[in-house]
């Protein structure tokens, strides 16, 4: 289609020392990123590396508070996502935002839409347009369906869709892969590349290498809110990379403290539900840490909601210490000593609006109550005692938890769950988007519980840290299980092979 | 198997409890400011309204906004969960007509007030259910059943009205508690005050509703039971609105289908007008008692100041939407601040070298 | 081992038009079948002098302000204050006619019209900007209008004799057999159907109710459309205000008293559920004649016509029930139709 009007040579997009803050917390320290047209260029870094927020900013949904922002040489500064939206720039979130009730048509086109005579939309145009938009993309979708119910793979089709219509410049993809299967991902790598092709940028956050080295032309890594590096992809290796995006060396991290593992306490056999995972069956045993590995997508989290009883399953069992757990109920999970600190903390694990206090007893408020009365300061009190031992820093306990870091928020959300005392803990990204130091002291304490005789189940997507600390690594794929390793066998081969090997038909 | 011992051999490190002084807490919040202006609008009144220091004022007072003091104490729960009854005012319509027939029907009574009692209850099973169990919205729901209940009410009597009670009872109704002017149908309602207060406080129970307001999700995944619990507070609601129904029945010794209509708007805007925030999760029953009185208040003020009850009318719906509007700018200048500590930081962090 | 959502055997419209056709044509087939039972119990229900004539002008009004309030709550809001707004501007017309003798009808058509805009816009604004849920701003409206209505009108009273007989012609004349009022009525349907159909603006709203934050992420304008919306809302409440003094003659205080309910009851059969982006004005125009012609056929078949409120609000349930069900049904059909090809 159209070609860049412009000199080839000026970046697409340029961003330079960018900094943001929200209220206390840092986000971004210093973001830079220098994209070239005609390029797909990776944005790698661990979660809370400050990515999100440097694309947010570059999409309009926030300003930031310093550092140069230019668009194709000129210096901009978006108020709105309408206004980047104008400027050529599309994003294409995670999870994408579709109207469901409307079409995919509508969808597309919104507030756009191809008027006539009377400011009447033509609709034919409209739907022509679509139709000839999925052809080019290779895709096969029915412009005249509503979005809803539709796959992610598809909506984010859509997504591009949009993009393409509004003859998008620069074209950021968050995380697009995390949700698809291999050939979704090959059908959109193929999309990617004619983009490139037609001369726009592309911006590729992931956090899987080999999908980076396939795709990418040119990386750029983050780490703790600041840029590190910039270089053409055929100029590093994964290992070069996940050294910069670390910044230390893997081994240092993981304290594993020697554990004697005991009984079965956690056995999970068989269980399914249907389109989401399949036959799963694991046991853990006390003082034993089971890492379960995959990529994002993989059905893990699901299976340990269904364990704990959030999400239903269809078939299968959960047993701990022996005795049956019904499922889909928290409250008996929670009672035969199961606790779950869940993988988004932000939604599921605390409610930013409350205090520290509140949250830190929420789950122990029965135990609390002397004859079902709470009250003399009682949660105060324990607030205190389990905030000091995993060391929160926080002005009071009546702080609102979304004022405190990434960090500490993780801590409270995992204080609250071992005020519970339970005899088996599952925890899912337990680190994720949070700085090194906390990291560290949180894998210290996982290793100190395992001591103590814990079953510890921990979900992660970052390989090291499975590697590191896991006495067992389970790996799933598409919702089965697809290898299981004792830690002499674990090698980041062998895993990443059981993670992401094709289906054996 | 405890996660006691490495943990607890670390000293206890010691935490403010509170970011501010007492005094602030205390006094610096919605409830404080709400029974602040009901103390000022107390006094502007008793100085500039004739009449209205009588003892007399405070019985017609407490009698008239009885009703919608008991039913606000659920109505609260209700919201801070998120969720709304609009039908409050058509059960207790509804209540009362049963009341009436029941009497007319020879019951004694306490047996008609019992039923009619039951009643309410059944309709609270019936909006719960619906809610809950169904999955429909509460907005949705509760206007139908506003429309079903009253309709049932008006279609049970007709044109009719019921004006014959015991006079036992009507005289209890309109009593006052002995050598005060202050109705006897207060002391049910301390009593409900007292149990919804300590429910909503100081029991595991009412930190599950905040939680349910602020974040479903988080309830979810802390135990909480979050369709039983609200089945449970929409039968409240109703149980407490039946009582209210057989109450205003024998107050105004009448029966009528239409008896209450459009109590529901005060109630809430009551509820609202005391803090407690309509998107859920925050609110406290001390500032609801205050704005419950602050609009009886000024109603009964005004009314004595010759206003028509149309103007009052004015007033309540101006009070309601001024006061929603202010918690909204509230907020607005809370996320300004914030937003303009991160200008400031970034500002100054620009200079340095980068990281 | 392409990945395609399929397309399920398609009408002219698609998967989209069918849904919508379903419960549109459910609803005039349960008007007609209302009206069949209930003539066939009493034929004068049709058959007589004014029978068929009122059948379609009464609902006309209601319909009316149900069509604004369907534009309300398909960006995800509702209206409360209606009834007040129809009452407050069929006053003023009377009063109009009353203080300026001689006044066009037309000039009192758009005074109506432009205070139920006025009043509208109060509430759009405070919804927009305030960013507080309607409901409880329209709660608060629909005091203050009614309260001002009351206060403005006290214990007087419009009589037919204020009004010219030109305008209250426009309540009694026919054209071809069909109430000159039913027809105004119908052409603001159409136009408001129109646009909600064909014009940017009116598929923004519904973009705005299928999903506020998607519409905000999109750089959609929220505010202004949301603004619109209740405008628009407050303009027909306003017209059906006049169009109320024309057809009753008599204006009391009272007058749109519950209306705001019946409209909301219209819409939600009509299939404009609240919870936003679904519907047509079509379904809440054909929802308002179910209701009202309904009402009329209780008494019919022996029902005391004190019961009326009990089926509005069976009604209602009933709808936003069905509506679940229905909802379920096609988030799951929808679903599988890309779950075929994979």
């Amino acid at each position: 289609m159209t070609d860049t009007v412009t000199d080839p040579a000026t970046p697409a997009l340029e961003l330079s020392r960018v900094v943001k803050s929200f209220g206390a917390v840092v986000a971004l320290r210093s973001g830079s990123l220098r994209l070239d047209k005609g390029s797909i260029h990776a944005l790698i870094g661990e979660n809370g590396a400050g990515k999100s927020t440097l694309v947010k900013i570059v999409a309009g949904l926030y300003r930031r508070d310093a550092g140069e922002f230019r668009l194709d040489g000129e210096p901009v500064d978006f108020h709105s996502t309408a206004q980047s939206k104008a400027a050529g720039i599309a994003v294409i979130y995670q999870e994408p935002t579709l109207f469901p009730d409307l079409s995919v048509t509508e969808n597309i086109f919104m507030g756009r839409q191809p008027v006539g005579t009377l400011g009447r939309i033509d609709r034919k145009a409209m739907r022509d347009e679509a139709a000839q938009i999925f052809e080019r993309l290779g895709v096969r979708i029915d412009p005249d369906r509503l979005t809803e119910g539709l796959s992610i793979a598809d909506q984010q089709i859509i997504e591009i869709a949009k993009a393409i219509s509004l003859d998008a410049r620069v074209l950021i993809m968050d995380e697009p892969t995390a949700a698809l299967s291999g050939v979704e991902v090959e059908r959109l790598f193929a999309v990617a590349r004619s983009l490139r092709d037609e001369g726009r940028a592309l911006v590729f956050i992931s956090h899987r290498f080999d999908e980076v080295f396939e795709l990418c032309d040119t990386v750029t890594v983050m780490r703790d809110g600041s840029y590190i590096d910039t270089m053409p992809i055929a100029d590093t290796s994964v290992d070069e990379l996940v050294h910069l995006m670390v910044g230390r060396d893997v081994t240092e991290m993981f304290p594993k403290l020697p554990a004697d593992i005991g009984e079965d306490v956690l056995v999970v056999d068989g269980l399914t539900q249907k389109g989401v995972f399949h036959d799963i069956s694991f046991t853990v045993r006390s003082g034993e840490i089971v890492g379960l590995a995959g990529l994002v997508g993989a059905g893990r989290s699901e299976v340990v909601r269904a364990i704990f009883g959030v999400d239903p399953y269809q078939s299968g069992s959960v047993t701990v210490s022996g005795k049956a757990l019904p499922k889909g109920n928290p409250k008996a999970a929670m009672a035969r000593g199961i606790a779950l600190v869940p993988e988004d903390r932000r939604k599921q694990g605390q409610v930013l609006e409350q205090t520290v206090s509140r949250n830190l007893t929420l789950a122990i408020r029965h135990r609390l109550a002397k004859m079902g009365l709470i009250w003399g300061g009682v949660e105060n009190e324990s607030a205190k005692v389990w905030a000091s031992r995993l060391e929160v820093k926080t002005a009071a306990l009546d702080a609102e938890t979304g004022t405190l870091s990434g960090g500490n928020q993780q801590k409270v959300v995992l204080a609250k769950w071992l005020a519970t005392n339970p005899r088996v803990l599952i925890v899912d990204e337990p680190t994720r988007g949070i700085d090194v130091g906390t990291k560290a002291e949180v894998h210290r304490l996982i290793s100190q519980l395992a001591q103590e005789g814990l079953a510890i189940l921990m979900i992660s997507s970052e390989l090291p840290e499975v590697l590191g600390m896991a006495d067992r690594v389970l790996v799933m794929r598409a919702g089965r299980l697809t290898g299981e390793f004792d830690r002499s066998e674990a090698t980041p081969e062998a895993v990443m092979f059981a993670a992401t090997a094709e289906e054996v038909a | 198997m405890s996660t006691a011992t490495a943990l607890t051999e670390k000293p206890t490190r010691d935490y403010k409890a509170y970011q501010h002084p007492l005094w602030r807490r205390l006094l610096i919040n919605r409830e404080a400011a709400i029974i602040g202006l009901l103390i000022l609008v107390v006094i502007v009144a008793m100085l500039t309204v004739p009449n209205f220091d009588s003892p007399l004022t405070m019985t017609f007072l407490i009698r008239e906004i009885a009703p919608i003091l008991l039913i606000a104490l659920p109505m609260t729960l209700i919201i801070i969960t998120e969720e709304i009854d609009l039908s409050v005012a058509s059960i207790l319509g509804l209540s009362s007509v049963v009341t009436g027939l029941g009497v007319q029907a020879g019951w004694s009574l306490p047996v008609a007030g019992l039923v009619a009692i039951l009643v309410g209850v059944l309709a609270g099973v019936i909006n719960g259910s619906l809610i809950t169990f169904v999955g429909l919205p509460s907005l949705a729901v509760t206007i139908g059943t506003l429309a079903l209940f009253r309709g049932i009410a008006v279609g049970l009597l007709g044109t009719t009205a019921i004006s014959e009670f015991p006079e036992y009872w009507t005289d209890l109704a309109r009593a006052n508690l002995p050598g005060t002017p202050v109705p006897l149908i207060i002391v049910p309602f301390i009593v409900l005050a007292i149990v919804f207060a300590v429910l909503l406080h100081f029991t595991p129970f009412g930190r599950s509703l905040y939680t349910i307001g602020l974040n479903k999700e988080v309830a979810a995944f802390s135990g909480i039971d979050v369709r039983m619990t609200k089945f449970w507070l929409f039968v409240m609601s109703g149980t407490v609105s039946g009582f209210a129904g057989v109450y205003f029945t024998l107050l105004y010794n009448n029966a009528r289908g239409d008896n209450a209509i459009g109590m529901e708007l005060l109630i809430i805007a009551s509820v609202l007008l005391g803090g407690v925030s309509i998107f859920g999760g925050r609110g406290a029953l001390h500032g609801v008692i205050a704005g419950v009185f602050l609009i009886g208040t000024m109603s009964s003020a005004l009314r004595l100041a010759g206003v028509t009850s149309d103007i009052i009318n004015v007033i309540t719906g101006t009070v309601l939407i001024l006061s929603v509007v202010s918690a909204s700018f509230l907020a607005w200048i809370r996320t300004n601040r914030i937003a303009a500590i991160g200008r400031k930081k970034g500002q100054a962090g620009s200079t340095g070298a980068p990281a | 081992m392409t990945t395609t959502a399929a397309a399920p055997r398609r009408s002219a419209l698609g998967v989209a038009g069918d849904v919508l056709k379903a419960r549109e044509t459910g609803i005039v087939i349960a008007l007609v079948a209302v009206v069949i039972a209930a003539t066939a119990v009493n034929p004068t229900f049709i058959f007589s002098g004014d029978g068929f004539r009122d059948l379609l002008l009464t609902p006309s009004l209601l319909m009316v302000v149900a069509l604004g309030q369907a534009v309300v709550i398909i960006t995800r809001n509702v209206d409360l204050s209606v009834g007040s707004v129809v009452g407050l501007t069929a006053y003023m017309t009377g009063r109009l006619f009353i203080d300026i003798p001689g006044i066009h009808p037309a000039l009192v058509f758009l005074a109506g019209i432009a205070l139920g805009a006025l009043l509208g816009l109060i509430n759009g604004a405070l919804v927009a900007f305030a960013k507080v849920p309607a409901l409880v701003i329209t709660l608060g409206t629909m005091y203050i209008y009614r309260g001002i209505n009351v206060a403005w009108t006290g214990s007087d009273r419009i009589n037919a004799s204020d009004m010219p007989a030109s305008f209250r012609g426009l309540g009694t004349q026919d054209v071809l057999g069909i109430p000159l009022l039913t027809l105004l009525a119908v052409i603001v349907l159409v136009f408001t159907a129109w646009y909600l159909r064909n014009l940017r603006s009116g598929r923004e709203l519904y973009a705005i109710g299928s999903d506020p934050d998607a519409a905000h992420l999109y750089g959609l304008r929220v505010t202004r459309r949301v603004l619109a919306a209740f405008i628009v809302c407050g303009a027909l409440a306003g017209l059906a205000g006049v169009l109320f003094a024309a057809r009753y003659g008599t204006v009391s205080s009272n007058a749109g008293y519950g209306w705001e309910l019946q409209a909301i009851g219209a819409a939600v059969i009509g299939g404009v559920a609240m919870s936003g982006g679904v519907g047509t004005v079509w379904g809440a125009a054909f929802g308002a004649y179910l209701l009202l012609t309904i009402n009329r056929a209780l008494p019919i078949i022996g029902i005391q016509d004190f019961w009326q409120r009990a089926v509005v609000g069976i009604l209602i349930i009933g709808a936003i029930i069905l509506d679940r069900v229905l909802a379920l049904r096609q988030h799951r059909r929808l679903v599988a139709a890309r779950e075929e090809v994979k």
